[in-house]
């Protein structure tokens, strides 16, 4: 048997038939919690303003969001308000992402559309927000209606805002990270069980093909890191433009 | 193979269609994330680097205090040191001015005493004069006297009458002495 989209689904595990069911892709999300919330605990238990070397970790994973991404975009007042949002989104997404090539778990906990849609619709709720408490009354209209637009021209414009803004940004937002990890673990999937095969199962000089594939499982791993932290990045960044653009006083 | 897999998989699950217990979940797990990081992790943080930056500025704070307080001193050092050079003046001219004034007394002092001595001597060559013309007038007289009684060739015994003679012969000589020198200093008047 190839990739099936099938393995996104395992069999449930624990409360089978309630709305708590468990399956494996869960555990891993629940693993993952863990990880992160023994990790930072531990690694923010003693803050020294001389860090050490493991706070110096923490320090630049948790600057990285603070600076090169809220403060960045939002500046200092508004990057501080949404930090923890930010700060969430980024390291609950890279390490879920991560998992998908960590021996034995071996799939992403963002693989399946759960994670992507909730994070996707909270960051949709969030702008919406912040664009009424800074702009009310004006922000649909303005987010809707363009300002300096003729005004015949709003036949055209509004229908795009309308469909570009609230309904393609967050579909977009959702899939763009969904899709990626979806696509990845298959590829992994794809390439390790043609070694597989061509290594045990193959005729002859068949086997050969195997290290071919090997190679390719091996290269695309990495890729697969480089991807995980990117998406993740790209997931945060997105988030933040979208608030940048409903705080921005052109609205 | 693959495709009849992919099409068993999409009637049984598809991707797209999320189930319930994946939503609930993804949001307690983001919840809890949620609030780990917001409630724990970021005030901390937050903590530290507010501490990082007070002891930064404190640091910047304790250096410009430091800097004042040695101007400070270094204007307070400069103000000591003129007020010390302006006293050395002071004590300089001071002295100069006591020398001129030491030089000035001594001067007058020695002028003064110079003026004694002279007047001294003055008054002592006047006395010596007026005795030696005493004694003159007097030795004169007898001398007078003798060299007459030799020219006339008689003693004149009687002393009084002959110091009569002498003192009315000084006399005369006086009084021609006066009327020459009267008749000297009268005489240009007379002219004009």
């Amino acid at each position: 048997m190839g990739p099936n989209i099938g393995e996104f689904f395992p069999p449930v595990v624990l409360f089978a038939g309630t709305p708590f069911e468990l399956n494996r892709i869960m555990l891993v999300r629940i693993l993952v919690a863990v990880v992160i919330i023994v990790v930072f605990w531990l690694g923010t238990r003693r803050m020294s303003v001389v860090p050490g070397r493991g706070q110096s970790l923490i320090e630049m994973g948790l600057d990285f969001v603070r600076v090169g991404i809220a403060e960045d975009l939002l500046g200092k007042k508004d990057g501080k308000r949404f930090l923890p949002i930010l700060t969430t989104f980024f390291f609950m997404i890279v390490a879920m992402n991560l998992t998908g090539t960590v021996p034995l778990l071996n799939i992403a906990g963002t693989s399946v559309i759960g994670v992507p849609l909730v994070l996707a619709g909270i960051a949709y709720v969030t702008w919406i927000y912040a664009g009424l408490r800074k702009h009310p009354g004006k922000f649909l209209r303005n987010s809707l209606f363009p300002p300096g637009v003729p005004v015949g021209l709003y036949i055209i414009v509004t229908p795009i805002e309308i469909l570009s803004t609230f309904i393609v940004r967050p579909v977009t937002h959702t899939l763009r990270l969904l899709m990626n990890m979806i696509v990845g673990h298959l590829l992994l999937v794809l390439f390790f069980l043609a070694t597989s095969f061509f290594f045990f199962e193959a005729p002859g000089l068949f086997k050969l093909f195997g290290i071919g594939t090997l190679a390719f499982g091996f290269v695309f791993t990495l890729f697969e890191l480089l991807v995980a932290v990117l998406q993740a990045y790209v997931f945060t960044i997105l988030t933040a433009v979208y608030l940048q653009l409903a705080l921005a006083d052109e609205h | 193979m693959i495709p009849s897999d992919l099409s068993v998989a999409a009637e049984s699950s598809n991707p797209l269609l999320p189930a319930v217990p994946d939503i609930i979940w993804s949001s307690v797990i983001f919840v809890v994330l949620f609030i780990f990081f917001w409630r724990a992790i970021l005030p901390r943080v937050q903590k530290m680097l507010d501490t990082r930056a007070e002891l930064i500025e404190g640091g910047i704070a304790k250096a410009e205090n430091a800097q004042a307080e040695a101007a400070v001193a270094l204007e307070k050092y400069t103000e000591q040191l003129a007020e010390a050079r302006a006293e050395a003046a002071k004590i300089r001219d001071q002295a100069r001015q006591d020398g001129v004034k030491i030089l000035n007394e001594l001067k007058e002092q020695a002028s003064a005493e110079a003026a004694r001595v002279t007047a001294n001597a003055l008054v002592t060559i006047e006395a010596e004069r007026q005795s030696a013309l005493v004694s003159l007038r007097s030795e004169v007289g007898s001398l007078a006297i003798d060299l007459a009684a030799g020219v006339i060739g008689q003693s004149l015994s009687d002393d009084k009458n002959a110091a009569n003679l002498v003192d009315q012969f000084l006399a005369e000589l006086e009084k021609s002495e006066q009327a020459a020198s009267s008749g000297t200093t009268a005489q240009p008047e007379s002219v004009n």
